[in-house]
Protein backbone atom coordinates (compact mmCIF):
# COMPACT_ATOMS: atom_id res chain seq x y z
CA UNK A 1 0.00 0.00 0.00
CA UNK A 2 0.76 3.92 -0.52
CA UNK A 3 1.80 5.64 2.68
CA UNK A 4 2.05 9.35 2.29
CA UNK A 5 4.74 10.33 5.42
CA UNK A 6 3.73 14.94 6.03
CA UNK A 7 6.71 15.40 7.43
CA UNK A 8 9.08 14.13 5.07
CA UNK A 9 6.75 14.81 2.48
CA UNK A 10 7.29 11.84 0.79
CA UNK A 11 5.22 8.94 -0.36
CA UNK A 12 6.78 5.15 0.21
CA UNK A 13 5.30 2.07 -0.68
CA UNK A 14 4.84 -0.26 2.22
CA UNK A 15 2.99 -3.49 3.85
CA UNK A 16 1.57 -4.30 6.95
CA UNK A 17 -1.88 -5.84 8.42
CA UNK A 18 -2.49 -2.93 10.98
CA UNK A 19 -1.36 0.53 11.57
CA UNK A 20 0.79 -0.53 14.03
CA UNK A 21 2.37 -2.78 11.57
CA UNK A 22 2.95 -0.11 8.90
CA UNK A 23 4.71 2.47 12.10
CA UNK A 24 6.54 -0.42 13.04
CA UNK A 25 7.96 -1.09 9.46
CA UNK A 26 8.48 2.89 8.71
CA UNK A 27 10.10 3.51 12.61
CA UNK A 28 7.50 5.93 13.52
CA UNK A 29 6.32 6.34 16.94
CA UNK A 30 2.65 5.84 17.00
CA UNK A 31 2.58 8.43 19.60
CA UNK A 32 4.11 11.36 17.27
CA UNK A 33 1.29 10.70 14.46
CA UNK A 34 -2.28 10.46 13.44
CA UNK A 35 -3.12 8.50 10.52
CA UNK A 36 -6.01 9.11 7.92
CA UNK A 37 -7.68 6.67 5.45
CA UNK A 38 -9.62 8.25 2.94
CA UNK A 39 -9.48 11.74 4.95
CA UNK A 40 -11.19 9.46 7.64
CA UNK A 41 -8.94 9.08 10.80
CA UNK A 42 -8.28 5.64 11.74
CA UNK A 43 -7.05 3.94 15.14
CA UNK A 44 -3.24 1.50 15.53
CA UNK A 45 -5.43 -1.60 14.94
CA UNK A 46 -7.06 -0.71 11.80
CA UNK A 47 -6.51 -3.62 9.63
CA UNK A 48 -5.41 -2.55 5.92
CA UNK A 49 -5.32 -3.73 2.54
CA UNK A 50 -2.68 -3.94 -0.19
CA UNK A 51 -4.92 -1.35 -2.38
CA UNK A 52 -5.19 1.36 0.54
CA UNK A 53 -3.74 4.72 0.85
CA UNK A 54 -3.26 6.26 3.87
CA UNK A 55 -1.92 9.52 5.38
CA UNK A 56 0.84 9.94 8.46
CA UNK A 57 0.64 13.19 10.05
CA UNK A 58 3.09 14.49 12.67
CA UNK A 59 1.02 15.88 15.59
CA UNK A 60 4.63 17.66 16.87
CA UNK A 61 4.85 21.24 16.96
CA UNK A 62 7.33 22.90 14.38
CA UNK A 63 7.22 26.26 16.43
CA UNK B 1 -11.12 -3.61 15.43
CA UNK B 2 -13.24 -3.11 18.62
CA UNK B 3 -16.52 -0.18 18.67
CA UNK B 4 -16.37 3.43 20.18
CA UNK B 5 -16.42 2.46 24.04
CA UNK B 6 -19.04 5.10 24.59
CA UNK B 7 -21.96 4.78 21.40
CA UNK B 8 -20.18 1.43 19.72
CA UNK B 9 -19.87 3.35 16.29
CA UNK B 10 -16.67 3.44 14.33
CA UNK B 11 -13.56 4.25 16.21
CA UNK B 12 -11.33 7.06 15.19
CA UNK B 13 -8.80 7.37 18.35
CA UNK B 14 -7.32 4.99 20.98
CA UNK B 15 -7.28 6.84 24.45
CA UNK B 16 -3.63 6.09 26.51
CA UNK B 17 -5.93 4.42 28.52
CA UNK B 18 -6.69 1.91 25.71
CA UNK B 19 -10.31 2.83 25.60
CA UNK B 20 -11.39 3.64 21.47
CA UNK B 21 -13.67 6.71 21.03
CA UNK B 22 -15.49 7.85 18.08
CA UNK B 23 -15.70 11.41 16.36
CA UNK B 24 -17.89 12.80 18.11
CA UNK B 25 -17.24 11.03 21.60
CA UNK B 26 -13.42 11.88 21.11
CA UNK B 27 -14.74 15.35 20.97
CA UNK B 28 -16.89 15.14 23.75
CA UNK B 29 -13.67 13.46 25.96
CA UNK B 30 -11.58 16.15 24.70
CA UNK B 31 -13.49 19.36 25.79
CA UNK B 32 -14.87 17.76 28.48
CA UNK B 33 -11.58 17.18 29.85
CA UNK B 34 -10.35 20.90 29.17
CA UNK B 35 -13.96 22.12 30.82
CA UNK B 36 -13.00 20.17 33.85
CA UNK B 37 -9.05 21.48 33.87
CA UNK B 38 -10.69 25.29 33.80
CA UNK B 39 -13.05 24.64 36.77
CA UNK B 40 -10.59 22.66 39.04
CA UNK B 41 -8.21 25.03 38.78
CA UNK B 42 -10.80 28.05 38.58
CA UNK B 43 -8.93 29.28 35.32
CA UNK B 44 -12.43 31.78 34.16
CA UNK B 45 -14.61 33.80 36.36
CA UNK B 46 -17.87 35.72 35.58
CA UNK B 47 -17.03 38.89 33.65
CA UNK B 48 -13.89 38.06 32.64
CA UNK B 49 -12.09 40.11 29.42
CA UNK B 50 -10.56 36.47 27.95
CA UNK B 51 -7.85 37.06 25.12
CA UNK B 52 -6.49 34.00 23.39
CA UNK B 53 -2.91 33.94 22.53
CA UNK B 54 -3.62 32.62 18.64
CA UNK B 55 -0.90 31.58 16.16
CA UNK B 56 -3.01 30.11 13.94
CA UNK B 57 -1.63 26.56 15.04
CA UNK B 58 -3.29 23.47 15.90
CA UNK B 59 -2.79 24.02 19.51
CA UNK B 60 -3.85 28.09 20.07
CA UNK B 61 -6.77 27.33 17.19
CA UNK B 62 -7.93 24.36 19.44
CA UNK B 63 -8.57 26.17 22.81
CA UNK B 64 -10.16 28.97 20.63
CA UNK B 65 -12.44 26.43 19.37
CA UNK B 66 -13.14 25.66 22.70
CA UNK B 67 -13.86 28.99 24.25
CA UNK B 68 -15.80 30.18 21.71
CA UNK B 69 -18.34 26.81 21.93
CA UNK B 70 -18.23 27.65 25.62
CA UNK B 71 -19.30 31.35 25.55
CA UNK B 72 -21.96 30.31 22.63
CA UNK B 73 -23.62 28.28 25.25
CA UNK B 74 -23.21 30.85 28.57
CA UNK B 75 -21.99 34.28 27.39
CA UNK B 76 -20.71 35.29 31.11
CA UNK B 77 -17.40 36.03 29.30
CA UNK B 78 -16.02 38.34 26.76
CA UNK B 79 -13.87 36.65 24.13
CA UNK B 80 -10.97 37.67 21.61
CA UNK B 81 -7.73 36.47 20.16
CA UNK B 82 -4.42 38.52 20.14
CA UNK B 83 -1.66 37.30 17.70
CA UNK B 84 2.08 38.24 17.81
CA UNK B 85 3.21 38.75 14.49
CA UNK B 86 7.16 38.37 14.67
CA UNK B 87 7.88 39.11 11.30
CA UNK B 88 9.10 35.63 9.75
CA UNK B 89 8.75 34.96 6.21
CA UNK B 90 7.61 31.82 4.90
CA UNK B 91 5.94 30.85 8.15
CA UNK B 92 4.10 33.87 9.76
CA UNK B 93 1.99 34.76 6.75
CA UNK B 94 0.21 31.60 6.17
CA UNK B 95 -0.35 31.31 10.16
CA UNK B 96 -1.66 34.73 9.98
CA UNK B 97 -4.01 33.54 7.33
CA UNK B 98 -5.05 30.85 9.21
CA UNK B 99 -5.93 33.04 11.86
CA UNK B 100 -8.01 35.70 10.40
CA UNK B 101 -10.02 33.15 8.53
CA UNK B 102 -10.61 31.07 11.70
CA UNK B 103 -11.52 34.07 13.75
CA UNK B 104 -13.83 35.54 10.78
CA UNK B 105 -15.92 32.46 10.67
CA UNK B 106 -17.05 32.42 14.54
CA UNK B 107 -16.98 36.51 14.44
CA UNK B 108 -13.89 36.33 17.18
CA UNK B 109 -12.26 40.15 17.37
CA UNK B 110 -8.52 39.46 16.27
CA UNK B 111 -5.80 41.65 17.44
CA UNK B 112 -2.75 41.91 15.89
CA UNK B 113 0.68 43.17 17.66
CA UNK B 114 3.74 43.30 15.81
CA UNK B 115 7.68 42.84 16.62
CA UNK B 116 7.71 45.19 13.55
CA UNK B 117 5.48 47.82 15.24
CA UNK B 118 6.42 47.56 18.70
CA UNK B 119 10.44 46.93 18.54
CA UNK B 120 10.80 48.44 15.53
CA UNK B 121 12.50 45.29 13.71
CA UNK B 122 11.30 42.20 12.88
CA UNK B 123 12.50 39.03 13.97
CA UNK B 124 14.31 38.35 10.49
CA UNK B 125 15.74 42.08 10.34
CA UNK B 126 16.90 41.08 13.91
CA UNK B 127 18.73 37.84 13.28
CA UNK B 128 20.65 39.93 10.90
CA UNK B 129 22.39 41.87 13.51
CA UNK B 130 22.69 39.35 15.96
CA UNK B 131 24.35 36.07 17.10
CA UNK B 132 21.58 35.30 20.03
CA UNK B 133 19.41 32.25 19.21
CA UNK B 134 16.23 33.06 17.73
CA UNK B 135 14.34 31.20 19.64
CA UNK B 136 15.69 32.78 23.05
CA UNK B 137 14.97 36.23 21.24
CA UNK B 138 11.72 35.03 19.73
CA UNK B 139 10.85 33.48 23.16
CA UNK B 140 11.30 36.87 25.39
CA UNK B 141 10.48 39.42 22.99
CA UNK B 142 6.87 37.48 22.12
CA UNK B 143 6.02 36.68 25.87
CA UNK B 144 7.00 40.50 26.47
CA UNK B 145 4.48 42.19 23.91
CA UNK B 146 1.60 38.96 24.68
CA UNK B 147 1.82 40.65 28.26
CA UNK B 148 1.71 44.09 27.24
CA UNK B 149 -1.09 43.80 24.44
CA UNK B 150 -3.56 41.66 26.66
CA UNK B 151 -3.05 44.21 29.33
CA UNK B 152 -3.72 47.18 26.73
CA UNK B 153 -6.73 45.69 25.44
CA UNK B 154 -8.11 45.23 29.15
CA UNK B 155 -7.97 41.14 29.39
CA UNK B 156 -8.44 40.03 33.10
CA UNK B 157 -7.04 36.18 31.77
CA UNK B 158 -4.77 35.20 28.91
CA UNK B 159 -5.23 31.59 27.36
CA UNK B 160 -2.68 30.09 25.65
CA UNK B 161 -2.37 26.51 23.93
CA UNK B 162 0.04 24.18 26.04
CA UNK B 163 -0.45 21.22 25.86
CA UNK B 164 0.80 17.98 28.30
CA UNK B 165 3.72 17.54 26.25
CA UNK B 166 4.52 21.03 26.30
CA UNK B 167 4.68 21.42 30.39
CA UNK B 168 5.99 17.79 30.88
CA UNK B 169 8.91 18.87 28.30
CA UNK B 170 10.11 21.45 30.13
CA UNK B 171 9.57 19.97 33.41
CA UNK B 172 12.11 17.70 32.77
CA UNK B 173 14.31 19.76 31.01
CA UNK B 174 14.42 21.64 34.01
CA UNK B 175 14.93 18.59 36.39
CA UNK B 176 17.55 17.98 34.09
CA UNK B 177 19.41 21.40 34.88
CA UNK B 178 18.63 21.96 38.18
CA UNK B 179 16.40 24.13 37.69
CA UNK B 180 13.77 24.36 40.42
CA UNK B 181 13.18 28.28 40.32
CA UNK B 182 12.05 28.20 36.73
CA UNK B 183 9.76 24.90 37.57
CA UNK B 184 8.04 27.23 40.23
CA UNK B 185 6.91 29.12 37.82
CA UNK B 186 4.72 26.82 35.33
CA UNK B 187 1.92 25.22 36.07
CA UNK B 188 -1.55 25.34 34.65
CA UNK B 189 -2.39 29.23 36.08
CA UNK B 190 0.97 31.38 35.89
CA UNK B 191 1.28 35.23 37.07
CA UNK B 192 -1.61 35.13 39.57
CA UNK B 193 0.40 37.03 42.44
CA UNK B 194 3.56 38.09 40.96
CA UNK B 195 2.72 42.04 39.79
CA UNK B 196 -0.21 44.02 38.46
CA UNK B 197 1.01 44.05 35.23
CA UNK B 198 1.38 40.53 34.20
CA UNK B 199 -2.14 39.41 33.12
CA UNK B 200 -2.88 35.65 34.91
CA UNK B 201 -2.09 33.00 32.10
CA UNK B 202 -3.89 30.11 31.89
CA UNK B 203 -3.78 26.36 30.26
CA UNK B 204 -7.28 24.66 29.38
CA UNK B 205 -5.30 21.88 27.16
CA UNK B 206 -2.96 21.37 30.34
CA UNK B 207 -3.75 17.41 30.55
CA UNK B 208 -4.54 17.40 26.92
CA UNK B 209 -1.73 15.12 25.01
CA UNK B 210 -0.51 16.91 21.59
CA UNK B 211 -1.72 14.06 19.68
CA UNK B 212 -4.77 14.30 21.47
CA UNK B 213 -4.78 17.75 20.41
CA UNK B 214 -3.70 17.07 16.71
CA UNK B 215 -6.84 14.71 16.40
CA UNK B 216 -9.37 17.03 17.62
CA UNK B 217 -7.83 19.58 15.40
CA UNK B 218 -8.07 16.72 12.66
CA UNK B 219 -11.82 16.13 13.34
CA UNK B 220 -12.94 19.27 14.01
CA UNK B 221 -11.32 21.19 10.84
CA UNK B 222 -8.63 23.08 12.17
CA UNK B 223 -5.76 21.56 10.94
CA UNK B 224 -4.22 23.64 8.47
CA UNK B 225 -1.23 22.29 6.61
CA UNK B 226 2.26 21.55 8.51
CA UNK B 227 3.62 24.88 9.38
CA UNK B 228 7.30 24.71 10.72
CA UNK B 229 8.68 27.91 11.86
CA UNK B 230 12.47 27.80 9.77
CA UNK B 231 14.15 28.63 13.15
CA UNK B 232 12.62 26.11 15.06
CA UNK B 233 15.86 24.15 16.43
CA UNK B 234 15.19 23.43 20.16
CA UNK B 235 17.74 20.72 20.18
CA UNK B 236 17.72 20.06 23.79
CA UNK B 237 13.89 20.42 23.80
CA UNK B 238 13.74 18.07 20.93
CA UNK B 239 16.23 15.25 23.16
CA UNK B 240 13.58 15.59 26.22
CA UNK B 241 10.91 15.43 23.66
CA UNK B 242 11.75 12.20 21.93
CA UNK B 243 12.98 10.66 25.24
CA UNK B 244 9.32 11.44 26.57
CA UNK B 245 7.51 9.94 23.33
CA UNK B 246 9.49 7.00 23.67
CA UNK B 247 8.41 6.39 27.36
CA UNK B 248 4.70 7.32 26.45
CA UNK B 249 5.00 4.51 23.66
CA UNK B 250 6.23 2.20 25.85
CA UNK B 251 4.14 2.84 29.12
CA UNK B 252 1.14 4.71 28.49
CA UNK B 253 0.33 7.45 31.45
CA UNK B 254 3.86 8.85 31.45
CA UNK B 255 3.37 12.40 30.75
CA UNK B 256 0.50 12.77 32.62
CA UNK B 257 2.15 10.80 35.84
CA UNK B 258 4.76 13.66 35.26
CA UNK B 259 1.90 16.71 35.60
CA UNK B 260 0.40 14.57 38.14
CA UNK B 261 3.57 14.61 40.29
CA UNK B 262 4.92 17.92 39.59
CA UNK B 263 1.01 19.82 40.23
CA UNK B 264 1.41 17.51 43.85
CA UNK B 265 4.75 19.50 44.58
CA UNK B 266 4.11 22.90 42.92
CA UNK B 267 2.87 24.39 45.92
CA UNK B 268 5.99 23.90 47.81
CA UNK B 269 8.06 24.91 44.83
CA UNK B 270 6.36 28.68 44.60
CA UNK B 271 6.46 28.82 48.64
CA UNK B 272 10.39 28.41 48.29
CA UNK B 273 10.86 30.49 45.94
CA UNK B 274 7.93 33.05 45.92
CA UNK B 275 10.68 35.89 47.59
CA UNK B 276 12.42 36.23 44.57
CA UNK B 277 9.34 36.09 42.59
CA UNK B 278 8.80 39.54 43.60
CA UNK B 279 9.39 41.86 40.71
CA UNK B 280 9.84 45.74 40.10
CA UNK B 281 9.82 47.69 37.34
CA UNK B 282 12.10 48.06 34.00
CA UNK B 283 13.65 51.52 33.63
CA UNK B 284 13.58 51.88 30.41
CA UNK B 285 9.62 50.84 29.76
CA UNK B 286 8.41 50.17 33.25
CA UNK B 287 7.28 46.89 32.21
CA UNK B 288 7.79 44.15 35.22
CA UNK B 289 10.95 43.25 35.58
CA UNK B 290 13.07 41.63 38.38
CA UNK B 291 16.18 43.30 37.11
CA UNK B 292 17.06 47.17 36.42
CA UNK B 293 16.20 46.58 32.82
CA UNK B 294 13.97 43.80 31.46
CA UNK B 295 14.93 41.14 29.26
CA UNK B 296 13.23 42.61 26.24
CA UNK B 297 14.79 46.13 26.43
CA UNK B 298 18.25 44.05 26.71
CA UNK B 299 17.84 42.33 24.07
CA UNK B 300 16.63 45.49 21.62
CA UNK B 301 19.53 47.92 23.36
CA UNK B 302 22.26 44.72 21.98
CA UNK B 303 20.26 44.90 18.31
CA UNK B 304 20.45 48.73 18.15
CA UNK B 305 23.45 48.92 19.30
Amino acid sequence: MKAYIERDDKTVEVQGKTVKDVLEKLKINPVTVIVTRNSEMITEDAELKKSDSIRILSVVSGG
Amino acid sequence: MMACKKCSSSPVFRLSGGEKLCKQCFTDYFEGKARKTIRQFGMLEDNDNVAVALSGGKDSTAVLNILHRMQQRNKNFRLFAVLIDEGISGYRPETIKSAKAFCKKNSIPLRIYSFKQHFGLTLDQMMKKTRLIPCSVCGVLRRYLINKAARELKATKLVTGHNADDESQVIIMNILRGNNEASARLGPITGVVRDKKFVVRVKPLYFLLEKEVTAYAFLNGLLDKLNECKYAHESYRGEVRDMLNTMEARHPGTKTGILNSFIEILQLLKQKYKAKGAVGSCRLCREPSSGDVCKACDIIRQLKG
